[in-house]
């Protein structure tokens, strides 16, 4: 049996379960069925895509009768799909194991148990998709199956809302592949992958495609300014399903950028790079700000993802500059530093959510300024989470570290490209990569001061429980994987070697020769780092250091009330709040960014009335892009709407000229 | 063998910088007492102070989790390490390729996290004030430390240190106004990230500027002696770095026998010592600035940061 096919009864098998929880779903038997069902195909197929990645996934054909009719359904399974399908599956398999523990305190599980191995299955097959249809349809269920997860808590604020938005957003997104497909198809319409491989489309198509595809997946992976939806949708969805629409979903948006891009579209033009990285760019830096300001730890945990996804897409940027200037070698060190960001991000982002989940079951609060002092009652919680901050952060021994060291040594290769709009670009790209890892890490520091440290600002974060075994070990297990991609890049880095060789046509230096299990990206002379040992010195100097303390240094220990100068407040309510941590920030970015005002409205001496403190943010991008917009389709479809209401002569008349002008059209076409 | 020697002088090092982290704090207080006509304390004082530290209770608020007693080490550690992997007397030590300069950035930015959590454990107005400007601080002095990065990567060739240190030896590096542009920058980041004048005073408490001091008020006895250990650490590194990278002279090459690196040590001393003194005198001779006026100042660094590696990367074709 070929690897496609194996993944195609995977697939049958988890749509199979997601009936069995339609029917099962209100049932007590319906949450271990569902998960435990996932969880064990999710594993065994993310074994066999480690096999495929591993082994020189060979690509073979596997073609169904389905579908278009000339073409049929085509699947493939390349060293591409290989990677993509692991980041899927060990999302899959720990968000399954999650939710069998996290399930329990979910309300209504018969609107979450269907759709839960549904969004599964559909990831799965965007990926093996080896036609347009195919891969169109498959990421149309995907978008479908995902809504109905963030419309669980339909009744909730701004939940119908956020779903609208993203369906919207969704359907925009997938016009715009599926136009991008069909310009790669061209007039025969060859809409099987092999064919567009096979085609050379002029520069001008391939170009238009590529743009297109940049939209098209970019909205689904949350390009600024196609974002607006994700920061709404991901944070209503229930805490398992938000981990896999964060950390996974927005993953299968880069696979299908990528495979458009280095792969589908043909040579890449030289400024195709331009555009990707300015987007990189500003997402990296607009998503952090506005992750900073929030206070509602999921959607600042969405907002947070977008920031990464503009990292990401500076890596993918950079690959393609590299590509088209005739350095392959350095493409490879920018596109693996890409790809592996990919797949940190889809750890440590899935382990924060799962630790925002736990935090909400515990106390049902997501607003931090409700919650503190958790890590008191939850410790094993706040250690994963703590984990996945300092993971997200880049600060080594972690894994986020490597993917933004590598992306950094892409950077400094660039002043060999022979352009000087990417000579002055990637300096700026550079700068602004650096502003916003630094920023990341002030709003982490934030996240977990606020969630889980300081004195409990409500009785629901004092009352806090620790969740449940098999929610703790999903953390755990993430949490250790970020360690280890950090502390041995250099085996991550080869297993996507592949990958990396079938997109620009080279690889990185292989890693796992170097003495040490250090990581070199062009010699050991111009830059190297050591995740292991920079590791084993921390440890070794922090036990050092905490072993003559307690040898020769006092070892009493007095626990007092806070000193606090002198003037400790017995009120949790003086502590610093999400907004005031975030405010020095606020000031300098602030202007720029959104429109962030304060008004403060200190009454006179002598007046009794509170002083009252008001501050109102938006996003500028939704005011300037999306608002416009909504008036615009709103006034179109005043004007439309007269056509509802016409005699059926003059419905008759609509239909002839409409028939008319298409046949004109046609007769006319070259 | 020649493993062990090379270990030897590895752990020389680590031991060299912790050594004198005290001795150049200490100066810096001598020369800002001296100047201002005081006496001022004894040049080892900072030494008597982190033992009496040491040897006193410590009193740990009723609020402090875990976390809280953990992160003097890791704090230490995280800088112990960073200082350890900046060449002092000689290059190429042994475990100097383990990570570069943007490695060592980032461990420096290890600790600066754990100590804003630090600051925000307890619960308190001044924890949290310290650590919100602290991040900040942090998010600007970063980034303009990352792109003078840049421009010593693309004078140099690479990010390790120890080649950009033999690379400014050699002498065909000459006068470019892109490290010109790097070193003042580099001195900025250097005042704001230790916390000196005029960004923040280390003298002060209960003065509403205070940043490093706010957050680490709640922190007494031996962790509080690990902090300040460390905050000297940074400092020494901060020095070490400006040293190694624009006044390399007499430090001992990757190869060179005992005798270099003897005299690399008085060489590097010397000009630490120097470092401190100058550092003294310009603190005496500066104004404290307001909170808000420190965005602007170390924001310069980050645009001269900036403008050097641009020239750089638009130069690049030219020669």
């Amino acid at each position: 049996m070929s690897a496609e096919a194996l993944f195609l009864s995977g697939d049958a098998a988890l749509l199979a379960l997601a009936v069995a929880g339609a029917l099962a779903g209100r049932r007590p038997l319906g949450r271990p069925l569902v998960y435990g069902g996932a969880l064990a195909i999710s594993a065994a197929l993310l074994l066999l895509a480690l096999v495929e990645l591993l082994g020189g996934a060979k690509g073979g054909a596997l073609v169904l009768p389905l579908g278009l009719p000339w073409i049929g359904a085509r699947f493939r399974v390349d060293a591409l799909s290989a990677f993509f399908l692991v980041v899927v599956n060990l999302g899959g398999a720990a968000a399954s194991l999650y939710g069998l523990g996290y399930g329990r305190t979910e309300r209504a599980p018969e609107r979450v148990l269907p759709f839960f191995p549904a969004f599964l299955a559909s990831m799965n097959l965007v990926l093996v998709a080896d036609d347009a249809y195919t891969f169109l349809l498959s990421w149309e269920s995907m978008s479908l199956a995902s809504w109905a997860l963030v419309m669980a808590h339909h009744r909730e604020d701004d939940n119908a809302r956020a779903g609208y938005v993203y369906l919207l957003m969704a359907s925009f997104g997938t016009l715009a592949l599926l136009l991008a497909f069909a310009l790669l198809a061209g007039p025969a319409g060859g809409y099987a992958f092999d064919a567009m491989r096979a085609a050379a489309p002029s520069p001008g198509v391939a170009g238009l495609a590529f743009m297109l595809a940049l939209i098209g997946a970019g909205s689904k992976a949350g390009i600024v300014p196609l974002h607006v939806w994700l920061p709404l949708a991901h944070p209503a969805a229930p805490s398992h399903v938000s981990a896999l629409m964060s950390g996974v979903m927005t993953k299968v948006a880069v696979y299908g950028f990528v495979r458009i891009a280095f792969e589908l579209a043909g040579p890449a033009g030289w400024w195709w790079s331009v555009p990707v990285l300015t987007v990189g760019a500003a997402t990296a830096l607009l998503g952090v700000i506005y992750a900073l300001m929030q206070h509602d730890l999921k959607r600042l945990l969405a907002y947070h993802t977008v920031e990464n996804i503009g990292i990401i897409y500076i890596g993918l940027g950079l690959a393609l500059a590299f590509e088209v200037f005739g350095m392959p070698s350095v493409a490879a060190l920018a596109l693996t530093a890409g790809l592996l960001h990919v797949f940190n991000h889809s750890l440590f982002k899935s382990l924060l959510f799962f630790g925002a989940g736990a935090v909400l079951s515990a106390t049902g609060e997501r607003d931090m300024d409700h919650l503190g002092g958790v890590i008191h009652n939850m410790p094993l919680t706040a250690f994963a989470f703590l984990v996945g901050c300092v993971a997200i952060s880049a600060l080594p021994p972690f894994n986020g570290f490597v993917s933004e060291w590598l992306t950094f040594q892409a950077i400094l290769l660039s002043p060999y490209l022979s352009s000087w709009v990417l000579k002055i670009l990637a300096p700026a790209v550079g700068a602004l990569l650096a502003l916003s890892a630094a920023l990341a890490a002030a709003c982490f520091a934030k996240a977990f001061g606020m969630t889980f440290l300081g004195r409990p600002r409500t009785n629901a974060a004092k009352s806090a429980r620790e969740t449940d075994r098999l929610t703790l070990a999903a953390m755990l297990t993430f949490a250790a994987l970020c360690l280890l991609v950090g502390v041995f890049p250099g085996l991550f880095i080869d297993a996507l070697a592949p990958v990396v060789f079938n997109a620009v046509g080279a690889r990185m230096p292989g890693q796992s020769t170097i003495a040490w299990l250090s990581i070199a990206p062009i010699a050991q002379s111009r830059s190297s780092y050591n995740g292991l040992l920079v590791f084993l010195f921390i440890v070794i100097s922090a036990t050092l250091a905490a072993s003559f303390i307690h040898r020769f240094a006092s070892a009493a220990l007095r626990r007092a009330p806070a000193w606090d100068c002198g003037f400790p407040d017995p009120s949790p309510a003086t502590q610093y709040s999400a907004e005031s941590f975030a405010q020095p920030i606020r000031r300098v970015f602030g202007a720029v960014a959104f429109v962030a005002r304060e008004r403060i409205d200190m009454p006179p001496p002598g007046e009794t009335r509170p002083a009252r403190f008001d501050l109102t943010l938006s996003d500028r991008i939704w005011d300037v892009v999306y608002q416009p917009l909504v008036g615009l389709v709103e006034r179109a479809s005043l004007r439309l709407n007269r056509l509802q209401f016409l005699t059926i002569r003059q419905y008759l008349g609509v239909v002839f000229g409409a028939l008319v002008t298409l046949l004109v059209v046609l007769a006319s076409w070259p | 063998m020649a493993l062990i020697v090379d270990l030897i002088f590895q752990l020389l090092q680590m031991t060299l910088v912790i050594a004198v982290a005290p001795l150049l704090t200490g100066l810096v207080r001598v020369t800002k007492a001296r100047l201002t006509r005081r006496r001022g304390p004894p040049l080892l004082q900072p030494y008597r102070d982190l033992v009496r530290l040491a040897r006193k209770e410590a009193v740990v608020a009723d609020t402090a989790s875990w976390l809280y007693r953990f992160v003097p080490y890791l704090v230490f550690a995280a800088t112990w390490v960073a200082a350890a992997l900046v060449p002092t007397f000689a290059t190429g030590l042994l475990f100097s390729w383990s990570a570069d300069l943007i490695a060592i950035i980032a461990l420096l930015g290890a600790a600066r996290f754990f100590l804003a959590l630090a600051g925000l454990d307890i619960g308190t107005s001044f924890g949290g004030l310290g650590s919100s400007r602290e991040a900040l601080f942090g998010a600007l002095a970063e980034p303009a430390m990352i792109v003078i990065v840049f421009t010593l990567a693309l004078v140099a060739g690479s990010t390790q240190l120890s080649t950009v240190v033999a690379h400014m030896v050699s002498s065909n590096v000459g006068l470019r106004v892109s490290l010109g542009m790097a070193l003042v920058a580099l001195i900025i980041v250097a005042l704001a990230e230790n916390g000196r004048i005029p960004v923040d005073n280390p003298a002060t408490h209960l003065e509403l500027t205070m940043v490093h001091e706010a957050m680490i008020l709640e922190y007494s006895g031996r962790h509080l002696a690990v902090i300040e250990l460390a905050a000297m650490l940074k400092l020494v590194l901060y020095v070490s770095l400006i040293i190694c990278v624009f006044a390399p002279w007499g430090i001992a090459i990757a190869d060179a026998g005992v005798a270099d690196r003897l005299l690399g040590a008085f060489a590097y001393l010397a000009k630490l010592m120097i470092g401190g003194v100058a550092l003294g005198v310009f603190e005496t001779s500066i104004a404290k600035m307001r909170v808000f006026r420190v965005p602007d100042f170390v924001g310069a660094a980050l645009m001269l940061g900036f403008l050097g590696a641009l020239l750089l990367f638009v130069s690049r074709t030219l020669k």
